[in-house]
């Protein structure tokens, strides 16, 4: 008997269900009951149509009425997706109690399209719609072991494989050098050293130790400022952990009194507005935080001041 | 034959969404009462109901509705498993035959008495409709089927945005009328199931609907601007989702046309659709070719309360309560049946 209660009106509630134990027993037909049968068998057909196309899944009749042939084709199992529905939290009565798609599903030789379930993947609940999810994705049934001629012989669709995850990773210990160690220790006190080169004078930022222009090993030790120019630029759209967002400039920062330049963000200006020419100062970390190494600037940062016209450039692009 | 029908009177109940505590002849009976009154008339020619015996969770479940019309002496009556607006459709041909000239048409449904454990509802009720071979073992809920034909029209070119105003927009009217239910306008960006948010799918709604038809003299003795039916038609197509363009719908353009909506529709000036889900709204105003300067659910629709079985009925009462109160001289109403918009019944109706 069902249980009463008192519902919010102080009226009597009970539960009640509909139910037909064991199930209700449906006979089948000749067509739908072909396809079971192949079903079971791990197989998928369709039915020819009178106007020559496939019918898939297959019914006496097609959509304009007309009684299919007796002609069974061999379809997929591989099809595409057209319409999906993306359920990001699957109720009790779903297939799957994760995430995952309904779509349609035509196999290769099929003229129209079947139901069923799309599993993308393990996702957590509530989770946005992957985005190789899209009509066109190709995909292929997952059958279960044991099948019994239900459309559920099929536990679901899946994506065929188009790419695969390759792990890489080595490790090693790395050793500055001299000339590097030499420049890292001026930027552990703030300073920015670099070589001029004894043959042909210019000034390298950070310094190599050598002249790659001469060949020659360089010793003169220049101090220079932490500002200088945009010489070129590059707009970034993938995030950077040392980038302040998304998305950020890297650009080549010709400083004052070097003649090579160098490598860094520049930040503190939509990226849409860096120039060419434009005049930078480097934005340091607080001093506590400063260790031997390029951290300690975070980017740099427009001054404000006029504009390197183009041709005081040119030699360093 | 007598073929000018026309509605003349039309009575809803105030929708809920939750358990008002009525049975459905409780629910029933103010409404058939209320036209009763409103025509002076307790007996008529022919009665239709349209109801779901899965909403009770019995066997003929309608039957026991009749204690609300009252059926002695024994009354000439049917009744269609379908929404109301079919029972309509019978009791419109039943007219044509020209030996009565008035009839009873009504619809009631009590969604909110569908609850399982888990939380199953109205929308996995509806999966027991669906076919049984290659649908209903799967298990898709009525929203998860909605979600895939509003994929299907979105990927024709449109955007999410314009279901939300669908929505938004829908909402608003039904907090102005009485009739519907009170819903804050939607927000948030969780999907229900993608591309739907919860603001685009109906609410679990109880209610019921009546509306006397009458023919010719009768029709205007029982009401100053009768709302004469010009065309009605109902189109089906295939079930099977795969087998048909979800984005479009050909069974409602091809009803729409029977029925007299000429392209572009110049002539309406209030269509109530039958969208229980915002993108549904887009397509059939897409295929009845509806414009900009048509009225679409000014009751807010079935997106502000759907009262299952009854929603149909209530667009052709909604809409000839526009010529009734001789605001409109031409109107649209709409009803569906099945999943993904299947079915499409058009009725329009005129001012003289």
């Amino acid at each position: 008997m069902p249980r009463s209660d008192e519902g919010e009106q102080g009226l009597l509630t009970a539960a009640h269900s509909l139910e037909f134990p064991g199930g209700y027993t449906r006979s089948v037909g000749p067509v739908i009951g072909r396809f079971l049968t192949e079903l079971r068998d791990g197989r998928l057909v369709g039915v020819r149509t009178a106007a020559g196309s496939v019918l898939f899944p297959p019914a006496e009749y097609d959509a304009d009425g007309e009684a299919v042939t007796e002609e069974f084709v061999d379809v997929g199992p591989e099809g595409v997706v057209g319409a999906y529905a993306w359920v990001p939290r699957p109720r009790p009565s779903h297939p799957l109690d994760r995430p995952f798609a309904w779509a349609l599903i035509t196999p290769d030789g099929a003229g129209t399209a079947m139901l069923h379930v799309l599993d993308l993947g393990v996702l957590d609940a509530g989770a946005k719609p992957p985005r190789a999810l899209r009509a066109g994705l190709r995909v292929r049934p997952k059958w279960r072991a044991e099948r019994t001629g239900t459309i559920n012989d099929i536990e679901c669709f899946r994506p065929v494989v188009t790419t695969i995850n390759a792990p890489v990773h080595a490790d090693y210990r790395l050793s500055a050098g001299q000339a590097l160690t030499r420049f890292l220790s001026g930027i552990a006190e703030g300073r920015i050293l670099g070589h001029r080169c004894g043959v042909c004078g210019k000034v390298y930022v950070p310094m190599k130790g050598l002249c790659p222009v001469d060949g020659v090993p360089t010793t003169e030790e220049v101090e220079v400022p932490d500002t200088g120019t945009v010489t070129t630029y590059a707009v970034n759209n993938i995030p950077d952990p040392r980038a302040p967002g998304v998305p950020f400039v890297s650009a080549y920062v010709l400083l004052d009194g070097a003649d090579i330049a160098m490598l860094a963000l520049v930040a503190g200006i939509p990226a849409d507005q860096v120039r060419m020419g434009m005049r930078v100062r480097a934005v340091w970390r607080p001093r506590e935080e400063w260790d031997q190494n390029m951290a300690n600037i975070k980017w740099f940062a427009p001054t404000g001041e006029d504009d390197v016209p183009y041709d005081d450039l040119r030699d360093h692009l | 034959m007598n073929t000018d029908i026309a509605v003349v009177a039309f009575a809803q109940t105030e929708h809920t969404g939750e358990d008002s505590g009525l049975s459905e002849v409780e629910l029933l009976a103010p409404v058939i009462t209320g036209v009763k009154r409103r025509t002076g008339l307790t007996r008529f020619g022919f009665t239709c109901s349209g109801s779901l015996d899965y909403l009770a969770g019995a066997p003929f479940s309608f039957v026991s509705a009749l204690d609300a019309v009252g059926a002695w002496p024994p009354i000439s009556e049917s009744h269609v498993e379908m929404d109301a607006a079919w029972a309509l459709y019978e009791a419109w041909a039943r007219l044509r035959h020209g030996d009565i000239d008035t009839a009873l048409v009504y619809g009631f449904g009590k969604p909110s008495q569908v609850r399982g454990d888990g939380g199953s509802e109205l929308r996995e009720l509806m999966t027991l409709r669906l076919d049984p071979y290659y649908l209903a073992p799967l298990g898709p809920d009525q929203v998860s089927l909605a979600a895939l034909q509003a994929r299907a029209y979105l990927d024709q070119g449109h955007k999410e945005d314009d279901l939300r105003a669908v929505a938004a927009r829908s909402r608003a009217a039904g907090r102005a009328n009485p009739f519907a239910l009170d819903l804050p306008d939607p927000e948030g960006d969780e999907y229900e199931v993608a591309p739907l948010r919860p603001g685009d799918c109906p609410p679990v709604t109880d209610g019921a609907a009546a509306i006397v038809l009458a023919t010719g003299d009768k029709a205007r003795e029982l009401c100053e601007r009768p709302a004469w039916i010009s065309g009605i038609d109902h189109r089906t197509e295939a079930h099977s989702l795969g087998a048909r363009d979800l984005a479009r719908s050909e069974s409602a353009a091809l009803a729409g046309e029977r029925a007299g909506v000429r392209d572009g529709a110049g002539d309406i000036e209030v269509a109530e659709l039958h969208a229980q889900f915002s993108h549904e709204e887009l397509i059939l105003r897409e295929a009845l070719g509806l414009g900009d300067d048509v009225r679409v659910n000014p009751s807010g629709g079935p997106l502000a309360a759907d009262p299952v079985m009854a929603t149909g009925l209530i667009r052709i009462g909604e809409a000839a309560s526009w010529i009734h109160r001789g605001e409109a001289s031409r109107v649209l109403a709409h009803a569906a049946s099945g999943p993904c918009l299947q079915a499409n019944l058009i009725c329009v109706m005129s001012h003289g």
